[in-house]
């Protein structure tokens, strides 16, 4: 805009100048018309663009000179020697303005009314007008003087319902000659709201008359909006003259609604004119409907019919969707009938399968074709489903600050708590069972990292301490951190104590992220004083304990001194996964696809080159891997090229060796029963397309029985060769 | 392709600005510097719209329009005046004149994109 305002400043400087030598011509030649208009249209000019570009004052006040010159233009006043000595200092003035815009001397604003007073004497019957033209008049009045201005922002008098209006416009036959496309007009229409268009026809003539620079045609439109009746004038401003326009609310948003539906066809008719009451009388006899009667009648053409039968639509169409909105709000129901809601699903998804199956074995295109939109249409049900299911997370998060405030008076520490995402949301059984674990690590955070204020203070931190608590979605899980910034885990002081407790062994290399897992192993407790709060040694293993079941993770960086970061990976709901099928021998098992990065095949020379170690070379890089076929104890040939599920577990991955990949499988989670219970590695089951039973594998699960299995070769190893 | 509009004003600064805006919203734009230099510059080329002002030396807006409607190949095209004449009866001559619609300054470059987007796509 700047450099806008600069051109301005640049031309006005110049037509500035020509003025004043126009002005010292017209002393010489008084009469001179032509000089006039150059006056005038400097002046006019300067004003007009003058207000484009934010010099409003200087627009106020040559408004008032050009005023003057459009007098002496029209011979309503004559120029003389105090007209031009009046104008020159007012053009003195200008330049002064437009100096003082950047920064130069301060304008002489009482010399500035003298002009005007002297200007206005000119002015003949200036009296009578006083009032219009006191003062320098701003430039939002010449707007509001053109009370047809088009360029006004929308009217403010659009309501806050939305309103139904019905609209003829019927175009002058020369509307294309004044440059004007009349669909352009419509389409403005249309962008306002929701609206329907019929053109009428009947006005057209036979071809021997037409003539094809006119316009024939006209539209009856029927238009649903929130914008008030000028707004929509606004949109016909240039052509409202010329044009037949009419347009009536036939709809106000609910006031009007009388209990029986909208009005009948006749009446819509008779309403606009386009019937008299007689004719309706006479056609009613028969029993046909009666569009169509009164067309057969000849009292009316088929075009008015269709545009009454369109406003009898599409406000029936507007009452209903609102009666919808009134009554949606929100309904409150068991969570036993949701939950009962959820297990028909997941019966569906089932079935759902089996019928894509058997459609895709008998190769019937009709019976495929059903298939694929029950498949679709239970796709939808299931999201559905789940989605009423979702919560919230922010009502958990909100009962912790109690928690803290309780914890940190008891403790004597300051502790904030702030949190984030608490709209997030995830199951409601998985919110509930939430609860306990959060409560663990909130306590663990402010018992164990949050340090006294003192030794906050000591080592340079602020005095209170913060506990954040943030929820986020990631892909079909939810990620939610429990951060604090205390004192972090001490890597050192975690290896002695699992020392001590005989729970690792001396020699052992152990990464950070290992050392800091052992916290989760039952029976561990790095503060030897035991509070009421926390440190009994059952905490983080129950946490842990609690997540898996339900099918998340936990993760744990920390820096020491400067704090701790907890992240539980969750995943959205547990009924329904997102599963991949796999095979070993004739078993099927199902890996949830959130775990699987990949699928690479292993061939047996792959094995042979890694001498007997269960390690593939994936993409460049060592990962060990698990042969299902060899844990479960699966008898049976192996094939030439068996295949590696490279999946993520605890932030390593982990490769699963299978016969086969089958592919993405909706798997309804089924519980396996209290007998069952105790099988590790599987988490459930789930039913196929074809009736069989497939069993859900619980990758971590499955890694640490491996895990426990070979140190305990190991220490058997160890104690043999001492 | 994009429609390309002829703007007619005698203030440089007016034909900056305003081509300045519809350019931004992706128009091509001829200037001219009045009536006459507009009839020239057009002299059968392809035009989707004028925007003129009313007031220039030469040839003014009125008398610009009337020359334009006259020529068949303009016959259709859309014009917007620019004014800054309150006065009803300036704007009625151009009516008769065969404009399309006007715009008062002082307007917004919005107010101005609005007002054009009524006559061409």
């Amino acid at each position: 805009m700047d450099k806008h305002r600069e051109a301005f400043k640049d031309e006005a400087y110049e037509l500035l100048s020509e003025l004043e030598t126009s002005l010292l011509e017209l002393e010489d030649a008084p009469e001179d018309i032509e000089i006039v208009g150059r006056v005038f249209r400097a002046m006019h000019t300067i004003k007009g663009s003058g207000a484009m570009f934010g010099f409003d004052d200087i627009a106020a006040f040559t408004h008032e000179i050009e005023t003057v010159f459009d007098l002496v233009r029209n011979g309503e006043i004559s120029v003389t020697k105090e007209l031009i000595d009046l104008t020159l200092s007012a053009r003195d003035h200008i330049r002064t303005m437009l100096d003082a815009s950047d920064g130069g001397e301060a304008t002489n604003e009482v010399m500035a009314g003298e002009i005007m007073t002297s200007l206005k004497k000119l002015i003949p019957g200036s009296e009578e007008k006083k009032e219009e033209t006191e003062g320098p008049a701003a430039p939002a009045d010449l707007i509001d003087e053109d009370d047809s201005s088009p360029t006004g922002l929308p009217s403010p008098d659009t309501q806050g319902g939305n309103i139904t209006y019905r609209i003829r416009f019927r175009p002058s036959r020369d509307i294309f000659k004044k440059g004007t496309n009349p669909v352009l007009l419509l389409d403005e229409l249309r962008r306002t709201g929701k609206c329907k268009v019929v053109a009428q026809t009947d006005a057209i003539p036979l071809l021997k008359d037409f003539d094809p620079e006119a316009c024939y045609t006209y539209w009856d439109v029927i238009l649903t909006t929130r914008q008030g009746i000028n707004a929509i004038k606004d949109i016909f401003i240039f052509v409202e003259d010329d044009s037949e326009l009419s347009i009536n609310i036939i709809d106000d948003g609910g006031r009007l609604d009388n209990a029986a539906g909208y009005k009948r066809l006749g009446e819509i008719l008779i309403e606009r004119g386009d019937l008299i009451h007689e004719d309706l009388q006479k056609v009613l006899g028969s029993q046909k409907p009666i569009g169509e009667m009164l067309v057969d009648a000849g009292v009316i053409d088929t075009g008015k019919v269709q545009s009454a039968l369109i406003e009898q639509e599409h406000v029936s169409d507007v009452r209903e969707s609102r009666r919808k909105a009134e009554s949606l709000s929100s309904i409150r129901v068991s969570s036993g009938k949701l939950d009962s809601l959820v297990d028909l699903v997941g019966e569906l998804v089932t079935v759902q399968s089996r019928l894509s199956r058997t459609a895709a074995y008998q190769n019937d295109p009709e019976l495929l074709s059903i298939a694929e939109v029950v498949e679709r249409l239970t796709c939808e049900l299931r999201d559905n489903t789940m989605s009423i299911r979702m919560l919230p997370i922010g009502t958990t998060f909100s009962k912790f600050r109690r928690l803290v405030r309780t914890l940190s008076n008891e403790l004597g520490k300051e502790v904030v708590m702030t949190t984030e995402g608490a709209e997030t949301e995830l199951d409601k059984t998985v919110i509930e069972r939430l609860n306990d674990p959060l409560v663990h690590l909130i306590r663990n955070s402010i018992d164990h990292g949050i340090e006294l204020p003192g030794v906050r203070e000591a080592s340079g931190k602020p005095g209170h301490g913060t506990v954040h608590l943030s929820a986020v979605h990631s892909g079909a899980n939810v990620l939610i951190r429990i951060e604090d910034d205390g004192s972090g885990l001490d890597a050192k002081a975690i290896k002695a104590m699992a020392l001590e407790r005989g729970l690792v062994s001396h020699d052992l290399e152990m990464t950070e992220k290992e050392v800091f897992a052992l916290i989760f192993v039952p029976g561990f407790s790095t503060v030897k004083n035991v509070t009421g709060v926390s440190g009994r040694g059952v905490g983080m293993d129950v946490v842990k304990r609690g997540i898996e079941a339900l099918r998340g993770s936990i993760d744990i960086n920390s820096k020491k001194g400067a704090g701790t970061t907890i992240t539980l990976k969750l995943p959205l709901t547990l009924a329904i996964i997102d599963g991949l099928l796999v095979k070993v021998a004739e078993e099927f098992f199902v890996l949830p696809l959130s775990i699987v990065e990949g699928c690479v095949e292993l061939s047996r020379e792959d094995v042979a080159r890694a001498h007997g170690r269960h390690v593939a070379n994936v993409r460049g890089e060592p990962v060990p891997y698990i042969c299902l076929k060899e844990h479960f104890m699966i008898n049976s040939g192996t094939p030439g090229i068996e295949q590696i599920v490279i999946t993520e577990v605890d932030g390593s991955r982990v490769g699963f060796v299978v016969d086969d990949v089958i592919g993405e499988h909706q798997t309804v989670i089924k519980s396996l029963g209290s007998f069952y219970k105790d099988v590790e590695g599987v988490s459930g089951a789930t039913i196929m397309g074809d009736g069989r039973v497939a069993l859900i594998l619980d990758a971590p699960k499955l890694l640490q029985a491996v895990e426990q299995e070979e140190a305990g070769i190991y220490s058997k190893n160890a104690k043999l060769n001492p | 392709m994009a429609k390309t509009l002829l703007i007619v004003d005698d203030s440089a600064s007016m034909r900056q600005i305003v081509s300045f805006a519809l350019k931004d919203a992706g128009y091509e734009v001829i200037t001219a510097i009045n009536g006459r230099d507009a009839l020239n510059k057009l002299n059968g080329t392809r035009i989707d719209m004028v925007i003129t002002d009313l007031n220039m030396p030469e040839m003014d807006g009125i008398e610009f329009i009337k020359h334009l409607r006259s020529n068949s190949g303009y016959k259709f095209t859309p014009v917007l005046m620019l004014t800054t004449e309150s006065q009803e009866s300036k704007k009625q001559e151009g009516k008769q004149a065969g404009a399309s619609g006007w715009i008062v300054k002082p307007f917004t470059p919005e107010q101005l994109i609005t007002t054009t987007k009524k006559f061409v796509r």
